[in-house]
């Protein structure tokens, strides 16, 4: 073969690193889709656009001034309230629909999401430089932004702070609760509605603490949020719903996987091979499951 | 003569002299009348078969590039022309295009056809919404690889044979596409109301009612639900290589593999309409067609944020769509009947 990648094989280091790096940032929202999954049993079709959002709001501190990185504060903070406020307009009316009213819906109010962001910010790709510098590693032949290595630890502490966070707090124990049983959640007297709420604001949080990640390390684009939900999904279906170290090593590969195709294939092929791996996968879990007469449910 | 035959009568005079009444809308119209094929097909699988579908917007984008690639590469070297880009270096004579266009929609209809029935057995074992999602990825996935296939242009696209010079008038060239898209809206009309009249469509609303009890009253579901998405894929094949005609132009992710428009338009048209009915997707079809070009005029540069907000509202608001109020207001017009003192007995329970 006469790929880079092979005469030189430091760039498959340099490839998985990178990768690694990015798929903490697709554990975290993929982990944020299936509390929602879990808990409320929608697909939200939006979430990418949530993670452009947060995204957006990094870019519009760094915009007026304000480090970029400061974003990973402030943007889950607004993300929380842009993400109760969908919920209390448009998800409590699809919450007890079939899935599907739910991934329409949620189209709908990706669609408009992805317009008014390009109203508001244009249709450029925009980066919110973060001078971080880089990182020299292995005599100076695998190269890492700093940009990179601070978004995988925020990813790491907010992730932790989230399990703490579920395993102790009260509402925490309402939310769990509720996935396990929403009606014998409401019988003991867990406000199911409240409930629902605060989940979809966590969920659109942690969007926005990744959304303000790739603000700093990757580019933003406002169209460019639906391989985000696709990923997210395609960890959560291989990962299970609620299981965080599944989440994350799964995430892990999809980010190694996606940078090797990006290496092999070339980039253009990138969106190609992550949405081709999603078909690959759901078939070949079918034929699994179907030897024994079951399905994906 | 019953109200039915004047209704299809109608319709089809309607149709037939659509081209001389408003000829400044004919394009208008043959793209409603797509849209109509596009909307009904979907309707076999997400109304009838219960199977939510975002990925009839493959063969619509397969059928498209077939036909004018067939057309091209019939007489010509199909990367040459890609080469040229809108240059008109390439002439079709007036028998090179008819040939060409004939053939081309001819497989527009085979190919996709052949596809659907080899990818459905694998796709078509998922259920519910890994469906929907799988769909999904498979329609975004076909766009983003048809962007880098040189030979179709990439992602700059490719332009489509023109009308051959010194054939008809300048108006001919709308014409006769206007006809063709008639003819295939009729056809795929005339063709699913025959289909579900049929043990075949049982079968269909076997599957979306229950589709374990299907198979174990001795259904094979699968060749069922296979040979129901070749027949959706047959028809959205050719109207894609018509679309492309139309259009004039083809560019992978905008307008062939058009997940995000034309992929969610077909569902809406669907659901506006009334899903699981024969005449819900065209209804559907034509009051969407009728919002979405007031929303270009009226609301140019946020057509884009009035569409989602009617696709919320639409689902949220109003899921059983024109044909299921309609069903529910007048219900002994769709042959149901009413237990009165059942009517009232339930109003007096509430």
């Amino acid at each position: 073969m006469d790929l880079l990648i092979f005469q030189a094989p430091i760039l498959m280091v340099q490839a998985s690193m990178d990768g690694i790096l990015l798929g903490i940032l697709f554990a975290l929202i993929a982990y944020g889709m299936a509390l929602q999954w879990g808990v409320m049993n929608i697909i939200n079709i939006a979430q990418g656009e949530l993670v452009i959002m947060g995204g957006y709001i990094a870019y519009f501190m760094y915009l007026s001034g304000i480090h970029p990185a400061f974003g990973v504060i402030v943007s889950p903070i607004i993300m929380y309230c842009v993400g109760w406020g969908m919920y209390k307009l448009v998800i409590n009316k699809v919450v007890d629909k079939d899935l599907f009213t739910s991934i329409l819906a949620t189209f709908g109010i990706s669609i408009l999401a992805q317009q008014l962001m390009n109203f508001a910010f244009g249709a450029d790709v925009v980066v919110a430089q973060s001078n971080f510098g880089t990182t020299m590693l292995f005599n100076n032949s695998v190269t890492l932004p700093n940009a990179k290595i601070f978004s995988g630890v925020v990813c790491v502490i907010s992730a932790i702070i989230l399990v703490i966070y579920m395993k102790k707090s009260k509402l925490g124990r309402a939310i769990r609760a509720t996935a396990q049983n929403a009606r014998a959640a409401k019988i003991l007297g867990v406000d199911t509605e409240k409930v629902y709420a605060a989940t979809f604001g966590i969920n659109a949080a942690l969007c926005g603490i990744a959304g303000a990640c790739i603000a700093i390390t990757f580019t933003l684009h406002p169209y460019t949020g639906l391989p985000y939900t696709v990923r997210s999904f395609m960890i959560v279906i291989i990962a299970g719903l609620g299981n965080l170290p599944a989440v994350a090593i799964s995430g892990m590969g999809l980010g190694v996987f996606e940078e090797w195709s990006d290496y092999l294939l070339g980039t253009e092929f990138r969106i190609a091979a992550v949405f081709s791996l999603l078909v690959i996968i759901l078939v070949y879990r079918r034929f699994k499951l179907a030897r024994k007469r079951e399905y994906l449910k | 003569m019953n109200k039915n035959t004047l209704l299809y009568a109608g319709l089809i005079i309607f149709g037939l002299a659509g081209a001389f009444i408003f000829p400044a809308y004919k394009l208008q119209l043959s793209f409603l009348y797509i849209l109509i094929v596009l909307a009904m097909t979907w309707d076999v699988q997400g109304g009838q078969m219960g199977y939510n579908t975002f990925g009839n917007i493959l063969f619509f984008g397969i059928g498209m590039y077939v036909a004018s690639s067939t057309q091209i590469a019939m007489f010509f070297s199909l990367a040459e022309w890609t080469d040229a880009g809108g240059e008109k270096t390439f002439v079709h004579t007036i028998p090179q295009f008819f040939q060409g266009f004939g053939v081309g929609i001819l497989l527009a209809g085979i190919i996709p056809t052949i596809i659907a029935g080899v990818i459905g057995y694998g796709i078509l074992g998922l259920r519910g919404h890994y469906f929907a999602i799988c769909t999904l990825a498979l329609g975004i996935a076909a766009g983003e690889l048809a962007g880098g296939i040189e030979i179709i242009g990439a992602g700059q696209g490719m332009t489509v044979p023109v009308w051959p010079k010194g054939f008809g008038s300048n108006a001919s060239s709308s014409q006769f596409l206007y006809y063709l898209s008639f003819a295939l809206a009729l056809v795929t009309f005339v063709t699913l109301k025959w289909a579900y009249s049929t043990r075949f469509g049982l079968v269909l609303n076997a599957i979306r009612d229950n589709e374990d009890k299907a198979e174990a009253m001795g259904i094979h579901t699968m060749r069922y639900k296979i040979i129901g998405w070749m027949v959706s894929a047959f028809f959205v094949g050719i109207a894609g290589g018509l679309m492309g005609h139309i259009n004039g132009y083809i560019e992978p992710t905008e307008i062939a593999f058009a997940g995000p428009t034309f992929g969610v338009f077909m569902v809406l048209m669907a659901i506006l309409g009334g899903k699981g009915t024969l005449w819900g997707p065209l209804v559907g079809a034509t009051l969407f067609h009728l919002f979405k070009e007031g929303f270009w005029t009226y609301f140019l540069g946020w057509q884009y944020v009035a569409l989602g907000v009617l696709i919320i509202v639409i689902v949220v608001y109003f899921p059983e769509g024109v044909m299921g109020w309609l069903r529910e207001k007048y219900p002994e017009r769709f042959g149901e009947v009413v237990d009165e003192a059942d009517l009232k007995a339930q109003v007096e329970l509430k």
